[in-house]
Order: structure tokens, then C-alpha cells, then sequence
């Protein structure tokens, strides 16, 4: 096989690839059912701008699961820091702008220690300790909310406006979400401490035996994922100009199930937050697509669903298969090492 | 013929009192004594907490935690998760609304409820065990699934209706009103004894744990990890179908969001009930004290005029704690004898 083939193959065999290519399909059947799903006036915006708050919460989830944690609570960030922002609006009439934004992340950041502290001093899987954030940071926001919301005409016209401005024809969130998945992509592809990630999640035993800093990147990871929920509790107050206090419930799910999808392993090591973008990026086309192609979209739980379960099989058939060819390639020490990698 | 097995593979019999300490002092009467203490000072500071109405509601609210946490403990305990639970009470309950609204008696539709909760129950198991898939994931996708499923076929519908006599059955208090024990209790009475019983007092049990503690340890002592954990699943489907029944019968309403987030609180009971995440410990007893507690807990606050976002608050706060206690306890005293064996090797 000539290298340039072989590159192409190992491209195409990538789990990006493959849920790149789903969300073009996806994409292509309903745009045949109904042209205006890509090429309406709102089409092509919309195609960009449904997935964007999710994309943020996928790849902050991604970066907790490669070390083998779970952050269960990024929804209930979500929905404290857009209540939070909204509110500062409402009882601060003349805060700037940029200030307000700043502290709706800054919020997401400081709950994000919370938890990061809680799982790294207490050794108590994340699991548990997120589960139990998940509850309290949503009881707070429901506790604060109550019954109130934050409506359109309590926003500055100037902070509403990055939830529908954009910049080139790009909508000003997706813009933000990329350079968000562009900072995370280089840190964990080209950083020592991102790649340390990596290490521990395949084996934090033996990163620890090696000297890494476990639980101070374990930390780190959990206040990463905070402040990206709290940029996406932000965008959210932007986007939708009205927030309750069931803002992003139940987003955590959907959260893992767009990493897990994009291929990041749940038990850790190995994964992309490229993986995990696209993910929520076929997860929320779906979800955007069923009522054009004619399915009503109570139907779209049980798609990603399906879709997860799909997910994880074929990263076991794929991991058993590699096995196999590893096994083979060792009985035959001659053989073709290039063709046999893969 | 187990109980040399057992003499064989203890070095030495506990002693009397070193059982008996581990009575007095572990997990689970420490989960016991903090549901005495919830219990006093509801009974002390809200009114009406302590009266037959109260406790009725009480049970009935957690029937369902209840329930479904008994399947939950045995798979936790392995070292696994089950989250597609409250989603199969869901899918039950539309299961059972949809039958009935085809005509189908009511008691043919619970039966047909509850293979449909052995089945679900079936592919988790089959996911995890003949695949050899992670059960967070797997049960993560079938929470969506089997959800989905239920929300596809009902929509935002909810069927009601259902003959008063199953409302009663399922409502009706044991010797007669003004008494605060509902007679469905009785089901998890039997349920939960069996489910001790196997835990405790047999070797399905003692697999059990040997299976958390030390997966590999238990493969080689001939232990059928997979089979056992693929039954835990089945369990877990058929009682969630059976909580679904209750809820149904209970709320007269057939919802495909019945019990929505349900899994949360049943995985949070089990774990304040004293069960470790990581598998190989914890006993029925605390499980059930746990459920009580928090059960306890929020209907004092709910009397008290506590909102119900306030109430997952305290929720939330009491599983951490539940959690981190133990932990900062077994740190300190671990930190103590090191320095003590470290002082006496010296």
C-alpha cells in the first residue's frame, strides 16, 4: 500500500470521519425533504448556531472524561451562570457589558474549583461528587429564580445582539465556540500538560509512579469544564434573551452522549475534542432534522439513544479487531508492518 | 459444605467483639443512627411530621426508590451502574397506558409491562457482559433510549382512567384508614427479604462482593461475573417495569415522562446508604435507611414550607457529605497509624 492510500485509509477509518460524514448525511436528507433546512433565509445560520452552546459543553465534558472523571454538573453551571448574567442586567441597570459577561464566566469558573476541589481532596469519584454539584448548583438556581425569568427586554440591546450578530456571515456564538475548541484542541494535541491528560486517563497509577501532577490536572480539568459552562451560561442568556431557571436541564446527558458518540472512551485515554464537537454537532442536526424529514421529535430521544449505544459497540468491534491484527502481526514478525497498523 | 469453603478461605474467624464493633460502628448503623436523628429533630421542630398521614405519604413517595434500589445495590456492589431505570419506569408506564387504551385488562397490561422490563433490563446486561461494554455508557444510552421510546409513543399525552379499584389497591392502607401503613408495602417487604437474604446469607452474595472487590481474584475462584451481573440487569429492568405500574396506578396517569431524573435519586439514596462507587461494599440495611433518610428529609422540609428546590439542595449536600465524611475519617485515621507504625518501627 503506498503511503499516500494508506494515509487515506487511516483518515477514513477515523471515528471524526465517520461522524463527520453522519452529520453530512443528516444534513443532505433533510435539506432534500425540505430545501430550506440549508438554503432558507435562517437555514444555513441555524446549521451553525443550534450546536454551538452544546459544542462548548461537549468538549469541556471530553477534557473531564479523557482523565477518566465525569462532570455531571456542567448543566446546572450552565443554568447558574445564565440566570446569574441575566440577573446582574436586571438589579445593575448601567454594568458594563463586558463586565457582566465576565462574571457570568467567571462563575462557571469558581464552580468549577468547587468541584474540582471536591473530587481531587476528597478522592470520591466524580461521578458521585457531580452528581450531588448537579443538584445543589441546580437547586440554588431554582432556589434564586423561583418562578421568575429574565425576559428580552431586561438585556442591553448590545448583549442580546452577540446572541444574533455575526461576524462574516458567521454567527457570533459558533465564532466563540470555535476559538474555544480551537484553545482546547492545541492544548491537549500540543501541550505537555494537556498530553499528561492523556497519560492518566490510560493509566493514573502509573502517571502518578512517573511523577505527573494527577490531582492538580484533575483539578485543572474540572475548572476548564466550569468556565466553559459558564461561557455556554452566558451564550445561553445571549442567545435565547429569556432565561427560567430550567435553563439546560438535562444538557449533562447530552453532554456525554456527544463525547461518547465523537469517540471518547468513558473509561478515559483516549478521544479528541474534535470527536466530541462534531458529536454535538450531529446530536443537535438530528434533533433539528426529525420534524423536517416528517418524524415528530419526540422521537429524537430514542435516535441519540440508538446513537450511543451505536457509538460505544463499534468502538468495542473496532478495539477487538485491532487486537486481533496486533495479535497476528505478532506471530508474524516478517510481515507487513505499515499495512498491518492501522 | 460452602461453610468450610468459608473456614478455608479466612484465615481466622472474626472475633465476637470485633462483629460486634463492626455492628455498633459501621456504615450502616451510622446510616441508621443519622435516620433516628433526621427523624428527631423532624419530629421535634416540623409539625405533623410525626404523624400516621405523614408517614403514609411518606412511603408511598419512596415506594418506588425503594423498590428499584434493591437491584441497584447488588449492581452497584459489582462495580457497575444501572441509569436507564427511571426510564424503564417510564417506558412501563406508557407500556401499561397504551395496552389499556387498546382494551387490554389492566393486570394482562402489567405483566406485559414487566417482560418489557425483563427485555430492557436484558440488553443492558447483554451490553455489558457478552459485549463487554463500560455499564455507565451503556446505561447512559439506554436511559435515552428507552425514554425515547416511551416520550415517541405517547407524545405529550397521558392516559388516564384506569378502574378506581386499581388506584385503590395500590393506595389502600393496611387495617383500615387513620393507620399509616399502605398495604403495597407488603411488596417491598417481600422483596427486600429475599433480595437480604441473597445478598447477605448465600453465595450469590458472597460473589457478589468478591466480584466488586477484586474482579480478576473472583474470575480465577471460578466466579461467573457475567452471569450473575447480566441477571443484577434483568432484576433492575423488571422491578423499574413494576415501580412503573405503581407510579401509574398511583398517579392514575400514563406519561411517557413519568419519573423523569428518577435514576438520580435512587443512585443517591445507595450511595448515602453507604455503598461504595467503587464496588465491593455496602449492605441492604444502610440502602434502605438511606432511602428512608432522604426520604425523611424531604418530606420534613416539604412540610416545613421548604421549597422544592431548596429540598435537592439538601439532597445534594447530604450525598456529598455522605461521601466525603468517610473519606476525611479513613484519611485521618490512616494518616494516625502510619505515624504510629512508622513511630514504632523506629
Amino acid at each position: 500500500m503506498s503511503p499516500a492510500t494508506s494515509r487515506l485509509t487511516t483518515l477514513l477509518k477515523r471515528r471524526e470521519t465517520s461522524v463527520a460524514l453522519a452529520v453530512i448525511v443528516v444534513i443532505v436528507i433533510a435539506t432534500l425533504f425540505n430545501s430550506n433546512f440549508t438554503f432558507g433565509s435562517d437555514g444555513f445560520r441555524n446549521l451553525l448556531l443550534t450546536p454551538s452552546i452544546l459544542v462548548l459543553l461537549a468538549i469541556a465534558q471530553a477534557v473531564v472524561v479523557i482523565t477518566r472523571n465525569i462532570d455531571l454538573s456542567v448543566s446546572a453551571i450552565l443554568g447558574l451562570s445564565a440566570y446569574a448574567t441575566g440577573r446582574m442586567f436586571t438589579d445593575w441597570p448601567g454594568a458594563p457589558t463586558i463586565l457582566v459577561i465576565l462574571l457570568g464566566v467567571l462563575l462557571g469558573t469558581a464552580l468549577g474549583i468547587i468541584n474540582g476541589l471536591l473530587v481531587s481532596v476528597a478522592k470520591v469519584p466524580a461521578l458521585v461528587i457531580t452528581l450531588g454539584t448537579l443538584y445543589i448548583y441546580r437547586g440554588i438556581d431554582i432556589a434564586w429564580a423561583g418562578s421568575t425569568r429574565i425576559n428580552a427586554s431586561d438585556l442591553p440591546r448590545d448583549f442580546t445582539s452577540i446572541g444574533t450578530g455575526s461576524l462574516f456571515g458567521i454567527p457570533w456564538l459558533t465564532v466563540i465556540a470555535l476559538v474555544a475548541f480551537a484553545v482546547l484542541a492545541y492544548y491537549l494535541g500540543y501541550s505537555r500538560s494537556g498530553r499528561d491528560l492523556y497519560a492518566i486517563g490510560s493509566n493514573p497509577d502509573a502517571a502518578k509512579l512517573y511523577g505527573l501532577p494527577v490531582a492538580r490536572r484533575v483539578f485543572s480539568t474540572f475548572v476548564i469544564s466550569g468556565t466553559l459552562s459558564g461561557v455556554a451560561g452566558v451564550m445561553y442568556a445571549a442567545r435565547y434573551a429569556t432565561v427560567s431557571a430550567t435553563a439546560g436541564s438535562g444538557m449533562e446527558l447530552d453532554s456525554v452522549a456527544a463525547a461518547v458518540i465523537g469517540g471518547v472512551a468513558i473509561f478515559g485515554g483516549s478521544g479528541t475534542v474534535l470527536g466530541a464537537a462534531l458529536g454535538a454537532v450531529l446530536l443537535s442536526t438530528i434533533d433539528r432534522a426529525l420534524p423536517t424529514v416528517g418524524i415528530q421529535d419526540f422521537w429524537q430521544q430514542a435516535v441519540v439513544g440508538a446513537l450511543i449505544i451505536g457509538a460505544i459497540v463499534l468502538d468495542r468491534v473496532l478495539y477487538v479487531r485491532n487486537q486481533k491484527a496486533l495479535a497476528r502481526e505478532r506471530q508474524t514478525p516478517s510481515g507487513d508492518r505499515e499495512g498491518a497498523r492501522s | 459444605m460452602t461453610r468450610t469453603l468459608e473456614k478455608t478461605t479466612t484465615p481466622e474467624a472474626p472475633s465476637l467483639a470485633h462483629r460486634l464493633r463492626a455492628l455498633l460502628f459501621g456504615r450502616s448503623a451510622a446510616i441508621i443512627a443519622l435516620l433516628v436523628v433526621v427523624w428527631i429533630i423532624a419530629s421535634v421542630s416540623v409539625e405533623n411530621f410525626n404523624t400516621p398521614n405523614t408517614l403514609y405519604f411518606l412511603i408511598l413517595d419512596v415506594f418506588p426508590v425503594l423498590l428499584i434500589a434493591l437491584p441497584m445495590t447488588f449492581i452497584i456492589i459489582t462495580g457497575e451502574i444501572d441509569l436507564s431505570v427511571a426510564s424503564m419506569v417510564g417506558l412501563s408506564s406508557v407500556t401499561i397506558g397504551a395496552l389499556f387504551q387498546a382494551g387490554v385488562p389492566v393486570p394482562v397490561a402489567i405483566v406485559i409491562a414487566l417482560i418489557v422490563g425483563l427485555a430492557g433490563g436484558a440488553v443492558n446486561g447483554f451490553l455489558v457482559t457478552t459485549i463487554g461494554l463500560p455499564s455507565l455508557a451503556v446505561t447512559i444510552g439506554s436511559l435515552a433510549l428507552y425514554r425515547g421510546i416511551a416520550v415517541g409513543i405517547l407524545g405529550t399525552t397521558a392516559i388516564t382512567g384506569f378502574p378506581e379499584m386499581f388506584g385503590d389497591l395500590v393506595k389502600d392502607r393496611l387495617f383500615g384508614r387513620g393507620t399509616a401503613i399502605p398495604g403495597i408495602l407488603i411488596v417491598f417487604i417481600v422483596l427486600a427479604i429475599i433480595a437480604i437474604v441473597l445478598l447477605h446469607a448465600t453465595s450469590i452474595g458472597r460473589s457478589t462482593y468478591a466480584i466488586g472487590l477484586n474482579k480478576e481474584a473472583s474470575l480465577f475462584s471460578g466466579i461467573d461475573a457475567g452471569r450473575l451481573k447480566f441477571w443484577f440487569f434483568v432484576a433492575s429492568g423488571v422491578v423499574s417495569a413494576l415501580a412503573g405500574a405503581f407510579w401509574t396506578l398511583r398517579y392514575d396517569s400514563a406519561r411517557g415522562d413519568n419519573a423523569m431524573g428518577l435514576e438520580l435519586v435512587v443512585v443517591a439514596a445507595v450511595l448515602v446508604g453507604g455503598v461504595s462507587i467503587f464496588g465491593g461494599r455496602g449492605s441492604l440495611v444502610g440502602v434502605i435507611a438511606g432511602v428512608l433518610v432522604i426520604g425523611a428529609l424531604r418530606s420534613a422540609l416539604r412540610l416545613a414550607d421548604v421549597s422544592s428546590d431548596v429540598i435537592n439542595v439538601a439532597t445534594g449536600l447530604l450525598l456529598v457529605v455522605s461521601v466525603i465524611v468517610p473519606s476525611i475519617i479513613s484519611a485521618v485515621t490512616g494518616f494516625a497509624e502510619r505515624r504510629r507504625a512508622a513511630a514504632a518501627a523506629s
